[in-house]
């Protein structure tokens, strides 16, 4: 369980985390999503303590994380992949943190074969490939058999299986009770693994949901139907759960909570012809790009996705 | 906590108890520094320097008084103590470097994040460092000493620097010559903390042992001999000499001035280390 309350980073005049307020709880995959620079890396490092809030507070199972006896095994973390010296063997990187907490050498072994890296375990962390290296600090996460694991782009680099690999332990280990929290910027990778989504922009919480309401804030199950009669069809559409929009004078509605399906077979009954009759899908990716539009830092120059979303959701 | 805990994580309930304690923090330092080859090749050389250039001047110092050169300032007046000990001027800069290398190496590697994520309360990182690094220069400023003297008295046995383990002060030098590189070690540990990059560490700790005495000269006299005896290369100096001059500091106050030097790179090294991000 991580609580953030009004957690802010400020860095001179630019903040990276802006009053952030969210709870990431046990038992699920949290999701953490947002551009690149919205402040996903800074939040994890003050969740274990390696920067200091500006101001705010973030505490882990109930406490500072420096305030814990065992803090490997209340948060196990990989920050950035490279978090390793390289002239170190992966056997005694991961056996130097482990003698820090008496966690005992069969633990080490445990966690080196966990993660598929026996052949490879007493040669230089230095020379590893990036999957590899990922994989070492996957390892170094899971050594204190922590109640929450937090890592940050773990799927950065790692080819498919490994990406299958990571999806599989992540489902697994939020599967045994404990407290799963990912950052990525790619949400179709989220889609398939968290349940919970924690979104935030340029330091700030845009969005804390689970991945169907976010679909469904983004107008996901919207139906525009264009009519010779859209006020007729209005009043026979109507009903609980069903929300109708439309201006006046515009023979377009866009009709939330009804299939397109039903719509259609309702107006022929009535005999009001359709001119235009279609679902906007929006994808998770969509919902995303919409939430984050306006806090992007970096606009690249071709923003034709962008301007196309923009289109097909106004 | 949710259901879900409780419900399908029975095997979580018999968690092991681990806990971070000093002793263990620095059974892990030990283990880290010594998985370094780095650690391994900078030792080597830093017994090569001490012993090499130690016997080196032994050696030169015979060919000289063979040679009639009785009143050369190279020669005259000079001891066994201090013409075996010569080398430390070389190794103490392998020792300072790894120093360095112990701290600093951390910051530009990326391995800090790691360490700090372990032991989040961090200042036993920075003691338990400062502890294995000095213990372990200490031996080796022992060790070399001894032998870098007890192969010289061989060399210069029946020469007039000639001295054994017998003499006076000869075993206080040559214990206070590990002290000495136990405290170079330790302000190279401390500097690399405080600057946290390796290049600058060893600047500033290469710059103080070798460029600050050559600057001194620039000034009068007078400074010279007041302060001059107080720089950390001096006051480490006069540690293992045998013999005091009038401007340089006893052994006992040379030793006092060079852990205050310490103390002072340790300070800034944990209030940096505790108060600034990582």
């Amino acid at each position: 369980m991580i609580v953030a309350q009004q957690l802010t980073k400020r860095y001179g005049e630019k903040t990276a985390v802006d009053r952030l307020d969210f709870t990431v709880r046990p038992g699920t995959v949290t999701g953490f999503l947002g551009p690149n620079g919205a402040g996903k890396s800074t939040t994890m490092r003050m969740i274990v303590g390696l920067d200091a809030p500006s101001s705010g507070s973030v505490t882990v199972n109930g406490r500072r994380y420096a305030e814990h006896g065992a803090p490997l095994q209340e948060v196990g973390a990989l920050l950035e992949a490279k978090s390793i010296h390289p002239g170190r063997s992966a056997f005694n990187h991961l056996n130097s943190l482990a003698l820090t907490h008496g966690i005992p050498r069969r633990r080490v072994e445990e966690v080196i074969e966990l993660t598929g890296l026996q052949s490879v375990a007493r040669r230089r962390a230095g020379a590893f490939s990036l999957g590899m290296g990922q994989r070492l600090g996957i390892a170094a996460a899971l050594l204190g058999d922590p109640a929450t694991v937090m890592l940050d782009e773990p799927v950065n680099g790692l080819d498919p299986e490994g990406v299958l690999w990571i999806r599989n332990l992540l489902t697994g280990l939020a599967a045994e009770g404990r407290t799963v929290f990912v950052s990525s910027h790619l949400m179709s990778e989220m889609a398939l693994t968290a349940d919970h989504l924690i979104v935030v922009g340029r330091g700030r919480l845009l969005a804390d949901t689970t991945v169907k309401d976010l679909i469904r804030q983004s107008g996901g199950d919207t139906v525009k139907v264009a009519s010779s009669d859209p006020a007729r069809l209005r009043e026979l559409l109507a009903g609980p759960g069903v929300e109708i929009t439309g201006r006046s004078g515009s023979e377009e509605l866009e009709v939330t909570g009804l299939a397109a399906r039903t719509i259609g077979l309702k107006a022929a009954e009535h005999s009001i012809a359709l001119f235009e009759l279609s679902t906007k899908g929006v994808s998770l990716e969509q919902a995303f790009m919409e939430l984050t539009r306006d806090d992007v830092e970096y606009h690249g120059s071709t923003t034709v996705p962008t301007a196309e979303l923009a289109g097909s959701a106004a | 906590m949710s259901t879900t805990t409780v419900a399908e994580a029975p095997a979580r309930a018999e968690r092991p108890a681990y806990k971070v304690t000093t002793t263990r923090v620095v059974r892990a330092e030990w283990a880290k520094f010594w998985s370094l080859r780095s650690s391994w090749i900078t030792l080597g050389v830093a017994l090569v320097f001490v012993l090499a250039f130690g016997l080196i001047r032994d050696w030169r110092y015979t060919v000289m008084m063979n040679a009639g050169h009785v009143h050369d300032p190279e020669v005259l007046g000079a001891n066994a103590v201090g013409l075996s000990l010569f080398g430390l001027n070389f190794g103490q800069l392998a020792v300072g470097v790894l120093g360095v290398l112990v701290t600093a190496g951390e910051y530009s590697t990326g391995m800090i994040r790691s360490t700090l994520a372990a032991v989040p309360r961090r200042l036993p990182v920075l003691w338990s460092k400062a502890l294995i690094f000095g213990v372990v220069a200490f031996l080796l400023g022992v060790v070399a000493a001894f032998t870098a003297f007890g192969i010289g008295t061989g060399i210069l046995s029946g020469s007039k620097a000639a001295l054994g383990f017998g003499d006076a002060g000869v075993l206080r030098a040559l214990i206070m010559a590990g002290a000495y590189l136990a405290l170079i070690g330790v302000c190279g540990v401390a500097l690399g903390s405080l600057l946290r990059s390796v290049a600058g560490g060893i600047a500033v700790l290469l710059g103080t042992l070798l460029l600050v005495p050559g600057l001194m000269e620039l000034f009068p006299t007078s400074w010279q001999n007041n302060v001059s005896q107080y720089l950390p290369d001096h006051a480490g100096d006069s540690m293992y000499a045998l013999h005091q001059d009038v401007h340089t500091l006893s052994a006992t106050a040379g030793l006092l001035v060079l852990a205050g030097w310490t103390a002072v790179a340790l300070a800034g090294a944990a209030y940096r280390l505790k108060r600034s991000d990582a």
